[in-house]
């Protein structure tokens, strides 16, 4: 019979996940205030005019605004702050 | 506030492996076809108005069904749980541990050393530090969780990658930067490592002929027990899922070495940073997706590097030198290595147009200059026609390193990261 090994586990130590809920959701979009976070990725501010484009002729009754961070890869509070205080909603994207 | 992400589909595994474990596995998210770098108005229109990716559904239909759709009971609570990684492993036969390592991708699909007690127990002999240290932290992106690994898991893969106990402090404050050489970034970068000072001799890394490839038992395994730590560290490297990278990168299996301070006729990289000559130290620089290299200086070699510094567009130049080029460059003026620093700052530009014509520069560096931040806010007011500096002096380096056996030099393009001192993990 082979002979058995103890080894070591290569792996490092995971933190905690903990929880969050999701947001409440509207029963609908009209007459709402839905931001479209542009990322900053390379051609994703044409992407979100696309979908600006989109909103405005399929659902005209949701009022859609862009935003941008003040850079990519990093968690802009004021940005946050702004669309918490005024919108509704939001769709955040895209990257590559 | 109710919020839905848009990912490109070949993201969904990263994307929904981020969600569950930031403890909200149900996050609402919509994918459309990658790319969209590149992809025109009508184009992304076409995505828009095309299905999900992922679900099939219609793609919008998926958008406005994430923002209104009501919550239930996952939705509410998300997602707690705690994990760990046990000490060991089951005991098993050598040839079952070989495969349940590949089975787990804990290996790079080279050949390792099972890491036995024994062994571990072997390499820890080698510092003076607890075994239950924690040495540092890593995460394969900006957006993943960050692990932590103690002294003990260093040296499990630190055995794993054949490295001898007398390189363990090295490979320790390579751990202690806190610097993964497995990011998961589309770009494929990886880490490139520098040992300075006695500890050099020491352990017998090579800094001389074949210095940078596979010709030194300590400069190799050194490098892949980075390598290995970062992946098996941080929790993972596994493409589609904590590894992006488009093409990959060969340097990432094993890249240290030490600099030849013998043979140099310039001040050694540590004492670059701030440390005396005796210290021992590990330097760790992060890019290498672009390499160039030559020989000389000739007499044109001013319009080479220029050529080259161009062509390193978008990573700071790190300058590996033979030390006969080292003395050729002080023939023709370039007295220490600030000299060549400074020179290749100056002389490393583009058209601003060429500058920020390019997927890194746009979506890393374009916000920043928008912002204001200097010195890239004024590179973004230059005419398409202008010709902008690349680099600033403080983001150059140069190494010396190598056998003399030719006039050899490489300009990598990689930032510096840091200086860590292998001294304080003796």
């Amino acid at each position: 019979m082979a002979q058995l090994l103890s080894v070591h586990d290569p792996r490092g130590y995971p933190p905690k996940v903990t929880g969050k809920r999701l947001a409440p959701r509207p029963a609908g979009l009209d007459g709402k205030i839905v931001y479209l976070v542009d990322c900053l990725f390379d051609n994703s501010a044409a992407f979100m005019e696309q979908l600006r484009q989109w909103f405005a002729e399929h659902l005209p009754a949701v009022n859609t605004q862009i935003i941008t961070p003040r850079e990519s890869w990093v968690d802009d509070l004021d940005m946050r702050k702004k669309i918490a205080a005024d919108g509704n909603a939001a769709i955040l994207g895209v990257g590559l | 506030m109710p919020s839905v992400a848009v990912h490109t589909h070949v993201f969904a595994r990263v994307a929904k492996s981020t969600a569950r474990l930031r403890g909200i596995p149900t996050l609402r998210q919509a994918f459309v076809p990658q790319p969209v770098v590149g992809r025109t108005p009508p184009e992304l229109r076409a995505y828009i108005e095309g299905s999900d990716q992922v679900s099939g559904r219609p793609f919008m239909q998926e958008v406005i069904d994430g923002l209104t759709r009501p919550l239930d009971d996952a939705d509410l609570t998300g997602a707690t749980f705690e994990r760990t990684t046990p000490r060991l492993v089951a005991p098993d036969t050598e040839d079952n541990l070989r495969q349940l390592f590949l089975d787990n991708r804990w290996t790079d699909f080279l050949p390792i050393v099972l890491p036995t007690e024994e062994r571990v127990a072997a390499m820890l002999k080698a510092t003076s530090q607890p075994p239950d240290k924690v040495v540092g932290r890593m995460r394969a992106g900006n957006f993943r969780e960050t692990w932590e690994y103690t002294v003990e898991k260093v040296a499990v893969n630190a055995v794993m990658a054949g490295a001898r106990p007398e390189y363990f402090p090295v490979i320790l404050a390579l751990a202690a930067s806190n610097t993964t050489s497995r990011q998961g970034s589309t770009t494929s970068m990886t880490c490139l490592s520098v040992v300075n000072g006695p500890v050099r001799h020491e352990i017998g890394m090579n800094c001389g002929i074949g210095a940078l490839g596979p010709y030194s038992h300590a400069n190799t395994t050194i490098g892949r027990a980075y390598s290995l730590l970062s992946q098996n560290g941080q929790g993972g490297s596994v493409p589609g899922e904590t590894y992006m990278g488009a093409l990959g990168n060969p340097l990432a299996y094993s890249l240290a070495f030490a600099e030849n301070e013998e043979r140099s006729p310039w001040q050694p990289l540590h004492v670059q940073k701030g440390f005396k000559p005796t210290d021992s130290t590990v330097s760790v620089f992060v890019g290498l997706r672009y390499v160039q290299e030559g020989f000389g200086p000739r007499d044109t070699w001013e319009a080479k590097f220029r050529r080259c510094l161009a062509a390193t567009a978008y990573l700071p130049p790190l300058v590996v030198l033979d030390p006969i080029v080292a003395r050729l460059f002080q023939s023709r003026g370039i007295g220490s290595k600030q000299d060549l620093i400074d020179w290749c700052a100056e002389n490393a530009r583009l058209p601003a147009r060429d500058y920020w014509d390019d997927q890194w520069m746009q979506t890393l560096v374009r916000p920043r200059a928008a912002a204001g931040v200097e010195p890239y806010a004024t590179k973004l007011k230059a005419a398409p026609d202008d010709i902008v500096q690349m680099y600033e002096p403080g983001d150059i380096n140069v190494v010396v390193v190598g056998g003399e056996t030719q006039g050899a030099w490489k300009i990598f393009g990689a930032n510096y990261v840091t200086t860590v001192s292998v001294d304080a993990w003796r």
